[in-house]
């Protein structure tokens, strides 16, 4: 595990995007959700009208992921994500919709490993994924399995997310881990960027 | 017959816009006779799925043969005039 490396680094909670520790993007305050992702959809200059077909959830992971990879060349990332509420969000609108007429396309987003599906499409991706479902941010679920992944895959990089999404609070960690680098993908540097303030 | 720029037609592409999220796209870029899937507007599969939602929902009518969907979705026209001709409210 030793030789892996945090190369880049995202977070994005309460209408901020911060790359790197610095501020990426700023909307705001009183700005919901929709609001937010659309401002910084158009911010990045996207071009991608799936997007807005999508639930907030996985909006928030390919917006984020785009930021993360932005000017970068990657190399079929794997992709180890997690969050604690999986699709509730989701899951309560489509019910909601059951009532009267059971809605199709927020059926497709009721499942969380779907944001997984998503960024794959968007970036031909055929690499290994994994969703995982944990009562908090854990960064040895990370670390765990990614230097296996890394050891038995034998790949070039993975993208580790958090991306977790309740009552419109959202909170969001992403990490490209590489071979090379300077700060090492340990599971105490993973819980410094994920408590990072933001001052 | 229904006019080509009927109320019908304008209240079918809001609703299109609307229910789909075509979140760029204005009611102009519609045109009438545009293919809704593939070249055209590029709806998928799951818009399909909406799309008959949206006929039971807003105008009462159900689709017992799916594979209806194929002429009744080609465009606003086709939509318009099975619309028209099979409407319950």
């Amino acid at each position: 595990m030793n030789d892996l490396y945090i190369q880049n680094n995202l977070v994005c909670r309460s209408s901020e995007i911060w790359k790197n520790k610095a501020l990426f993007f700023k909307s705001e305050e009183n700005d919901d959700l929709k609001a937010f992702l659309k401002k910084a959809y158009q911010y990045i200059e996207m071009d991608y009208p799936k997007f807005f077909k999508m639930d907030n959830l996985s909006k928030l992971a390919i917006l984020n992921f785009e930021i993360l990879i932005q000017n970068e060349k990657i190399q079929d990332p794997a992709l180890v994500f997690a969050n604690s509420n999986s699709s509730l969000d989701t899951d309560q609108k489509f019910q909601k919709s059951t009532a009267t007429f059971a809605s199709p396309a927020l059926f497709v987003y009721t499942l969380p490993n779907i944001m997984l599906g998503e960024i794959s499409i968007k970036h031909t991706l055929r690499s290994e994924n994994i969703f995982l479902i944990s009562k908090e941010f854990n960064p040895s679920l990370y670390t765990q399995y990614v230097s296996q992944l890394f050891q038995d895959k034998n790949i070039s990089e993975t993208v580790c997310g958090w991306v977790d999404l309740h009552n419109s609070e959202y909170d969001v960690l992403l990490c490209r881990i590489t071979r090379n680098g300077e700060v090492k993908f340990t599971e105490e540097n993973l819980q410094k960027l994920y408590d990072q303030p933001h001052e | 017959m229904i006019s080509p720029m009927s109320d019908l037609h304008i209240e079918l592409k809001a609703s299109i816009i609307e229910q789909l999220n075509l979140e760029d796209i204005n009611l102009d870029e519609i045109e009438n006779d545009e293919p809704l899937f593939g070249d055209g507007l590029g709806l998928d599969s799951i818009d399909a799925l909406e799309l008959i939602v949206l006929l039971e929902k807003d105008y009462g009518i159900k689709l017992n043969d799916p594979q209806q969907g194929k002429e009744i979705f080609n465009s606003i026209n086709t939509m318009a005039a099975f619309i028209e001709k099979n409407r319950t409210k």
